[in-house]
């Protein structure tokens, strides 16, 4: 665990009322929202709805029309704070004509990186994201997939302080997305904070701290996941219930029924192991418990119907 | 350093998407066609049927290497166009930009770098060409151009004329509408400063005028002028100043730009890459 030091009270990310305007179009109003250092801070909304507009005013690529923000304490854009930052953008196309390993030494070079920690930096990022067999290709063989993996591993170069992920894991399969969370957890463990920014709940759910949630540019809730979703819920598959039995679940929550599967609203983490015990012995055949995957997209798609 | 890094990247962009290939193929197809001509030159019959004189080859030798240097001064032309305008709009359209400018580097080093790499290019590749071509003539034909130095250097600064107006339109514009702009704006100045000629050659200072005009807003044409004169042996300078009508000729010219004329060119691409510069700083990613 990172040792807490006084840098570590300035946030990550403080924003207020950042606002950004495209002639009449209005992609960010008033994003107001602090990041501690060390949180994995996920950004969710719809697309269209201003996330990746964040991302980019966040690292000064474009500029507010109104309102002010900071990163790792300095003003947005702030040029030696860019070294402190690793960006992986949600368009991840790379020179096609130079090879995985001579795009990261670019980047090493643009970070202002010590050339003696080049090659260990190269290795480590290539063996992070899975691309030491295809370090020498050039990059225009890369599937989208691998192209991102890149993009990945350039995001990390030099161990930023700060990573901004924009869609991360939209050209992944699977396994890419295990991958990419596995190293989202590392980066956790490490005490950097990322910003990931993403329209795949299940991605955020499994990783985030904090979420945030935008549409049509404004942050319409912001909290941890237990916050945002308010209440628990739990996912049964269970057999040999009659009808008497499932009066007397009633007890635990608002239950409902579908097919097999019972889901369980309104109990706590606590009240899991009773539940369990009590379907036993009624005589209920449990084949699985799991905490309800719908509840954070049930929330999001509430959320945004509120508006 | 890291305009450096920048320019160097350009020069290995240049190198690996072969376009200095295809280039080099190209221009050492057109030097061995066009020795392969000279070489026949000197077999030449005149008039009467006899041999024609060493000075009557060496007089077509000039003029046909004129002609050559205008085909390598629009392929330059057309390559700084083209290379220059894709540059940037290129990168921003790939998200390639934005990777690089989220690193600690500003966008005039971008922009200068870029600049730089293809200054680079266009001056080797007008000095390579030049040299080889010109060698070629003088040891077939006799014909040797009396000042290749600054022929290399009349012709590299077209390509940067043009080049630099193309990475201008590329802060802005599609990569394919700012080459067929600056293209344009090639064969535009080129025609008025012909248009210019003939007011010049027939003492009408509204048509002169256009010329005048053209080469102080594209300054391609003044310095074509310039290398063609750095081809123009003493004789045949002599010649054309006694017709009256010289003026008008494309492929000639009867002295150098002036001296403010080329202060004013130097300053007119200080002006076009700090545009370059403000425009993308002012540029939203």
């Amino acid at each position: 665990m990172p040792t807490p030091s006084a840098s570590s009270a300035i946030p990550a990310i403080h924003t207020v009322e950042l606002a950004k305007r495209y002639a009449k179009t209005v992609a960010l109003s008033g994003l107001t929202m602090t990041v501690p250092q060390g949180e994995v801070f996920g950004f969710l909304g719809p697309n269209g709805a201003g996330k990746t507009t964040a991302v980019k005013l966040l690292l000064g690529l474009t500029g507010p029309t109104s309102g002010e923000g900071f990163v790792l304490g300095a003003p947005l854009g702030d040029r030696a704070t860019r070294r402190r930052i690793g960006y992986l953008p949600e368009l991840f196309r790379y020179q096609g004509w130079l090879s995985a390993r001579e795009v990261l030494a670019l980047h090493c070079r643009l970070a202002g990186l010590p050339r003696s920690t080049w090659q260990p930096e190269l290795d480590h990022a290539l063996r992070t994201v899975g691309l030491t067999d295809r370090a020498g290709d050039r990059v225009n063989t890369f599937s989208k997939g691998m192209q991102q993996r890149l993009g990945l591993g350039v995001a990390l170069l030099g161990k930023p302080d700060l990573v901004l992920l924009d869609e991360p894991t939209s050209a992944l399969d699977p396994v890419g997305r295990q991958d990419v969370r596995e190293i989202l957890l590392a980066l956790k463990a490490r005490g950097t904070t990322v910003f990931l920014n993403s329209h795949l709940l299940s991605e955020v759910e499994k990783v985030c701290d904090r979420v945030a949630v935008v549409d049509h540019g404004r942050v319409i809730a912001i909290g941890t996941l237990d916050d945002l979703l308010g209440e628990n819920a739990v996912r049964l598959r269970v057999a040999g219930l009659n009808g008497a039995h499932r009066a007397e679940l009633a007890r635990f929550g608002e239950i409902r029924e579908e097919g097999d599967w019972l889901t369980v609203r309104g109990l706590g983490l606590e009240g899991v192991p009773d539940l369990v015990a009590t379907l036993i012995r009624m005589g209920g055949r449990v084949y699985a418990v799991e905490p309800s995957h719908q509840s954070l997209e049930d929330r999001f798609l509430q959320l945004l119907g509120d508006q | 350093m890291l305009v450096l890094a920048i320019a160097r990247l350009t020069i290995r962009e240049a190198a690996r998407r072969r376009l200095l290939l295809a280039l080099l193929i190209l221009t050492v197809i057109a030097i061995l066609l066009s020795a392969w001509g000279f070489s026949h030159m000197t077999t030449l019959k005149c008039e009467d049927g006899s041999p024609c004189t060493a000075e009557q080859v060496r007089g077509v030798a000039f003029a046909l290497t004129t002609l050559l240097a205008f085909m390598f001064s629009f392929v330059l032309a057309l390559s700084a166009a083209f290379t220059g305008s894709s540059s940037i709009a290129s990168e921003v359209e790939s998200g390639i930009a934005q990777a690089i400018l989220a690193r600690p580097i500003s966008r005039t080093e971008v922009v200068l770098g870029k600049w730089l790499g293809f200054t680079v290019l266009i001056t080797v590749y007008a000095a390579v060409v030049s040299v080889i071509e010109l060698g070629l003539v003088a040891w077939i034909t006799g014909y040797a151009a009396p000042h290749v130095a600054p022929f290399i250097a009349f012709l590299a600064a077209e390509g940067m004329v043009l080049m630099s107006m193309a990475l201008l339109f590329s802060t802005r514009l599609s990569n394919i509408t700012g080459g067929v702009m600056a293209v344009s704006a090639f064969g535009l100045a080129w025609i008025a400063g012909i248009v210019g000629g003939f007011g010049q050659a027939f003492n009408n200072d509204t048509v002169r005028s256009v010329g005048t005009i053209s080469r102080l807003l594209i300054p391609t044409d003044g310095l074509w002028r310039g290398a063609i004169y750095s081809l123009e042996p003493a004789v045949y300078i002599a010649a054309q100043n006694t017709v009256r009508q010289s003026a008008a000729n494309p492929f000639y010219a009867s002295s150098y730009p002036a001296w403010p004329y080329l202060a004013w060119v130097t300053l007119w691409i200080v002006v076009i890459v700090g545009l370059a510069v403000v425009s993308f700083q002012r540029r939203e990613l």
